[in-house]
């Protein structure tokens, strides 16, 4: 698949000194789900100020379906909505003329119909004459979004889409998000909520320290570096787990009844087999038995962990 | 060139006016009307004529200039830092559009809210003094010149400043004293020795001598240099917006 959006040795040192992107390197795909995830400080909205024209790079060169987006700018950024972190809207114009604004501004004739069919999507149309100001946080959160979408983007940078959103907005958000992949549209979300990501993307970044540490397919990347639990119910509660099985990493519930064995599921003899012989070779019975993937956040955090 | 952006920042910055039309419209207005009963008719009666103009009429050059500098400025400087400062420019900046666009969009709507002031305070000026204007051409053109570089002006102070403190420091202790030490209520004739020359340092004197000729006919200095001067800071403002522009400064940094 071709990539819609490609950033190359792009650095990012402010005048104070303080380097926030290192030689980043990052491929978009044309209509993927990406998700930029790291801790907070990363430089992931650098990263995307950077490419939206916000925030000027030090270094390196940044293409949006081919346009460079300093010699071509206005085709780069044509193709672009952003919905940044902050909720930052000029709180006296209406929901309506803030939205036909943004469409303005990004060049498109004015479309009343579209316009109505965004708020709708949004559930704002209801709104669309109140004030900015007079909106709860939720709302306003609606209101980026359909400014962003107003001028039919190609490319949507949603950076943390649902911090201090409720349940409701966020399953209402990620149904969005869906709809316009659907369209075609491309996603780039930066979040530290990883099940967010987890639920979500096709592709996961992972960005740490202003460096990408790692671009995967979400599906593999938890294959890869995902860690597997056995969990047995055991029969008859232990007070402590035999010597014999200090050669495996178990873990004794505090009642006895439960015992864990976390294994790679890469490893080329993960020792489960082993383990269960062993066990019945011990006469240590068990009624019931579980495996369980970890999930990303522990795949995140153990690589942020690593890394010096 | 996206004339729809231009148009659409235009819009919104004349609906601002229109949504605050107390502020914009009625308190210069007002503040007008007390300038004349102050000046007008507590120093008219002594000073009754400058150059054979009656004292009334000649203050309502000086008079409309005094708003069009301070409301040019702090229209274009509250335009441009308010979106700044809620953080909201993060959609100006990420759109298709130029520099240019940026400038002519932010400066036309500030210079034609302070051109419609104008105006108004001329119009108003009229119930109070009989007033003839010689040549209405160059009023006009010192009027929209004056409203654009002085709007160019306020936009560099609204992309410099980092507080409201700082965006009030510039009108408030450089421009206002420069007004009223421009010869809005007097002629610079009238100062002693070595203040008329210290005050051909003041651009303003430039402005309002070259504003009032194109009412009266009769200026403190050749009209020439007053639209000289005038193009030369015009020409200074748009240097440092290239600038600004060039380096991103205070914007994409």
């Amino acid at each position: 698949m071709p990539s819609i959006l490609s950033i190359s040795g792009v650095s990012k040192t402010y005048a104070t000194g303080f380097t926030a992107l290192k030689e980043v390197n990052l491929d978009i795909q044309r209509g993927e789900i990406f998700a930029l995830l790291g801790p907070n400080g990363a430089g992931k909205t650098t990263l995307i100020s950077i490419v939206c024209g916000i925030v000027n790079r030090s270094t390196g060169t940044v293409t949006v379906d081919g346009h460079d987006i300093s010699k071509d700018y206005r085709a780069a950024r044509s193709l672009i909505g952003l919905v940044p972190q902050e909720l930052t809207i000029d709180a006296f114009e209406s929901v309506w003329a803030t939205v036909n604004y943004s469409r303005g501004l990004f060049g498109k004739p004015a479309n009343p119909g579209f316009v109505e069919k965004v708020l709708r999507d949004l559930s704002l149309w209801d709104k669309k004459d109140a004030k900015a100001i007079t909106l709860s946080g939720g709302m306003k959160r609606r209101l980026m979004i359909a400014k962003a979408l107003s001028h039919e983007p190609r490319i949507l940078f949603l950076d943390e889409p649902t911090a201090g959103v409720d349940v409701e907005l966020r399953q209402d958000m990620w149904e969005m998000v869906r709809r316009l992949r659907e369209d075609g549209v491309t996603i780039i979300l930066t979040t530290h909520y990883i099940e967010e990501a987890e639920a979500m993307a096709d592709r996961v970044g992972v960005i740490n320290r202003g460096e990408i540490i790692l671009v995967e397919n979400k599906a593999e990347l938890m294959h890869k570096l995902g860690r597997k639990r056995l969990v047995l119910e055991l029969r008859n509660p232990l007070t402590a787990i035999p010597e014999t099985f200090s050669r495996y990493a178990l873990e004794l519930s505090p009642d006895g009844g439960q015992l864990t064995y976390t294994y790679d599921n890469q490893a080329e003899r993960p020792g489960v087999a082993s383990l269960i012989r062993d066990l019945e070779a011990s006469g240590i019975q068990f009624r019931d038995i579980d495996t369980q993937n970890s999930s990303l956040e522990e795949i995140f955090v153990n690589l942020v962990r690593r890394e010096p | 060139m996206n004339l729809r952006a231009v148009w659409a920042i235009y819009r919104v910055e004349m609906a601002r006016a229109f949504r605050t039309v107390l502020q914009s419209i009625i308190s210069p207005v007002i503040s007008t009307s007390l300038y004349f009963v102050v000046f007008g008719s507590a120093i008219g009666s002594r000073i009754t004529e400058i150059d054979g103009i009656s004292y009334g009429a000649f203050i309502v050059p000086g008079l409309i200039m005094l708003s069009l500098l301070t409301q040019s400025i702090s229209n274009a400087s509250f335009a441009i830092y308010f979106p700044k400062f809620v953080g909201s420019i993060y959609e100006l900046l990420s759109a298709p559009v130029s520099y240019l666009e940026i400038v002519i969009a932010y400066v036309g709507g500030a210079a034609t809210k302070s051109i419609i002031l104008g105006l108004i305070i001329l119009a108003t000026a009229s119930l109070f003094v009989p007033l003839q204007i010689e040549h209405p051409f160059w009023m006009i053109a010192f009027l929209v010149l004056t409203a654009v570089t002085f709007s160019l002006f306020g936009f560099i102070i609204g992309i410099w400043a980092k507080s409201f403190e700082q965006l009030q420091l510039v009108p408030l202790l450089i421009v206002t004293p420069l007004t009223f030490l421009g010869g809005s209520f007097y002629s610079i004739h009238m100062l002693p020795g070595i203040w008329k020359t210290i005050t051909l340092f003041n651009p303003v004197v430039y402005l309002i001598s070259g504003f009032r000729w194109s009412f009266y006919g009769k200026a403190d200095v050749s009209v020439g240099v007053s639209l000289g001067m005038t193009l030369v800071f015009l020409a200074v403002c748009i240097a440092i917006v290239a600038w600004i522009f060039k380096t991103g400064y205070r914007l994409r940094n």
